[in-house]
């Protein structure tokens, strides 16, 4: 199965020609817009700051790939299942550690993140320990894993325009005016951290299936903080946003190679400018209109100055 | 007035008592309210008007005493479920969803009417579709009722305040409460929409069929609109009984006036 989804991806890059490397940036691209939207319903529309989610990655990447080298489960199945056991793991530390409030439930979910990745280090019979766990198949190619993006878009959208996606919000908003209208804040965060779980397993997955072998020391705290400063930069509150915004991390690293060691210093630059001049993000509570965007286009070359800059805000 | 919910008090609390360390916020205080009775709680600053508020609606557990509404015992639910069971309340400060839309603080108020699932949601069903249509009719029928049909789109912490404190009452309404708790509706209002606000909250009863506990400073809001009043002074309950009554009593005039025996 693996090969046939293969073949098919060659056909589709040969025939546009493209090249193996934008294959892989295009792949990367798609698991961090997996990652960050999960990070976008948590902290975008609830409110709720998670530096363990590459804890969560890891979980659903170390599931899958036990699953399919050790127990060879179909790659598709071992994704649906090391997802969904990235979510259990979060519903239950949701469950003892969400009716903590604020920077608790922030130091919980760091200190989580980092056993997860001391587990994964010291269990070398299951996992391969520091060494990394190597020979998973090759199932994220980049077909696949912009399907996936799509699919996990779709999922997020649908999610948040719905009761659930406005009950979340409401806690974001005002907690104790969301439980007065009858919505139970506690399982609304747990649900939605659970969700951020689910969609960071899945990512975890899908690197995994690219790079063929991972090792613990990827997901530790700085990918976790990149996840966050990623939702933040893209604007909260908004799915589009963070779509942008990992986008955008993904590949300016890739444009500026040489500047690659200065990563981390240009994510706290571009964190600490959005903070001091647009607070809200790129696209911070407002969704991406197509029909807005042409008529700003519009507005821009009509000549019309002074409405165009009210519009940009 | 529908006469088995009349024999059935629609909130009866007993002997309720609060402490916050050695301070008594309530003490020992009872009430009974009957269905389509609007009842007024007075009392100057600081007398625990919102702390029984707080204790009705789950925010506080009483130390002791019993809350029973329509005759079912909700001491020390939760906020939500006393909510979903049927009490709805606007707070003293109000509390909207700032960032969502005028509609969006109605609908997310009526979540209980989007019975709906995850996969329903997700696929967007006959089911879904009917639901969500529900509810934004609903929402807009409870907007056109407080007057805000046109605002719908806009943002509610854009509204000024008279139309927040609506507002914050239509998204009450659009739980289906039985009894609705307002905190100080009319602070800030000047004499003409305090007035107002006494036909608009009549209304409401009358149009809903509902009971509504109410804290007011505003004594002319009061004479108005209660059927009935409890004065509170330092927690303890000073004098029960209709608006023109307690107005008399001398230990109401002491607390208000300020002890000029």
């Amino acid at each position: 199965m693996i090969q046939v989804f293969n073949a098919i991806n060659n056909a589709f890059c040969n025939f546009f020609g493209i090249n193996s490397y934008i294959q892989g940036v295009v792949v990367l691209m798609c698991v961090n817009i997996i990652a960050v939207l999960g990070m976008s319903v948590l902290t975008g529309f609830t409110r709720l700051f998670s530096f363990g989610n590459a804890g969560f990655m890891s979980i659903g990447a170390y599931a899958v790939a036990i699953l399919t080298v050790r127990y060879h489960v179909n790659f598709l199945l071992a994704i649906v299942l090391g997802s969904a056991f990235a979510g259990l793991v979060a519903y239950l530390l949701g469950s003892i550690t969400l009716k903590l409030h604020g920077d608790y439930f922030l130091i919980t979910c760091l200190g989580f993140g980092e056993c997860v990745r001391v587990l994964f280090n010291y269990t070398k019979k299951l996992t391969g320990g520091s060494a990394g766990f190597p020979g998973i198949p090759n199932y994220s190619n980049m077909l696949f894993a912009v399907i996936c993006a799509v699919l996990a878009f779709f999922i997020a959208w649908r999610f948040i325009h719905s009761k659930y996606g406005r009950n979340l919000t409401s806690v974001r908003e005002n907690e104790l005016a969301a439980e007065a209208v009858g919505i139970d804040a506690f399982r609304f965060k747990r649900m939605s951290f659970t969700f951020s779980a689910i969609y960071a397993g899945w990512a975890g997955a899908l690197y995994g299936g690219y790079l063929m072998y991972i090792v613990p020391s990827s997901f530790n705290l700085a990918k976790s903080c990149e996840l966050i400063t990623t939702t933040v930069i893209g604007g909260l509150g908004s799915l589009t946003g963070s779509l942008l915004g990992a986008i955008i991390v993904t590949l300016l690293p890739e444009i500026f190679r040489g500047l690659a060691n200065y990563r981390m210093l240009l994510y706290g630059i571009a964190v600490v400018l959005i903070i001091m001049f647009k607070p809200s993000g790129l696209y911070g509570y407002k969704e991406f209109s197509l029909k807005r965007f042409i008529a700003n286009i519009k507005k821009l070359f009509g000549g019309k100055k002074p409405a165009a800059g009210k519009e940009a805000e | 007035m529908n006469k088995e919910t009349a024999s059935v008090p629609v909130l009866e609390m007993q002997n309720v008592e609060k402490h916050f360390g050695g301070v008594h916020a309530i003490d020992n205080f009872s009430v009974k309210i009957e269905h389509g009775r609007i009842h007024g709680l007075i009392g100057p600053n600081g007398a625990g008007k919102t702390t029984i508020f707080n204790n009705i609606t789950g925010i506080y557990a009483p130390d002791s005493g019993k809350i029973f509404f329509l005759g079912k015992d909700i001491t020390g639910s939760s906020p939500h479920k006393v909510a979903q069971l049927g009490i709805g309340r606007t707070f003293q400060n109000i509390r909207l969803f700032s960032n969502l839309s005028v509609m969006d603080n109605v609908i997310i108020a009526s979540n209980m009417d989007a019975t709906y699932n995850m996969p329903q949601a997700i696929f967007h069903t006959a089911k879904y579709k009917e639901r969500e249509k529900h509810l934004n009719d609903k929402a807009m029928n409870l907007l056109e009722i407080v007057g805000l049909q046109d605002k719908a789109a806009e943002r509610a912490n854009s509204l000024p305040y008279g139309h927040q404190r609506k507002l914050e009452i239509a998204r009450a309404m659009a739980l289906e409460p039985k009894l609705l708790l307002l905190d100080e509706p009319a602070a800030g209002m000047n004499a003409d929409e305090s007035l107002e606000l006494v036909d608009f909250v009549r209304q409401i009863r009358d149009r809903f069929d509902i009971t509504i506990l109410m804290i007011e400073h505003h004594m002319d809001v009061v004479t108005n609109l209660c059927d009935y009043c409890t004065v509170l002074n330092f927690g303890k309950t000073i004098a029960v009984g209709t608006p023109a009554e307690v107005k008399s009593d001398p230990e109401v005039i002491r607390a208000y006036l300020g002890g000029n025996e």
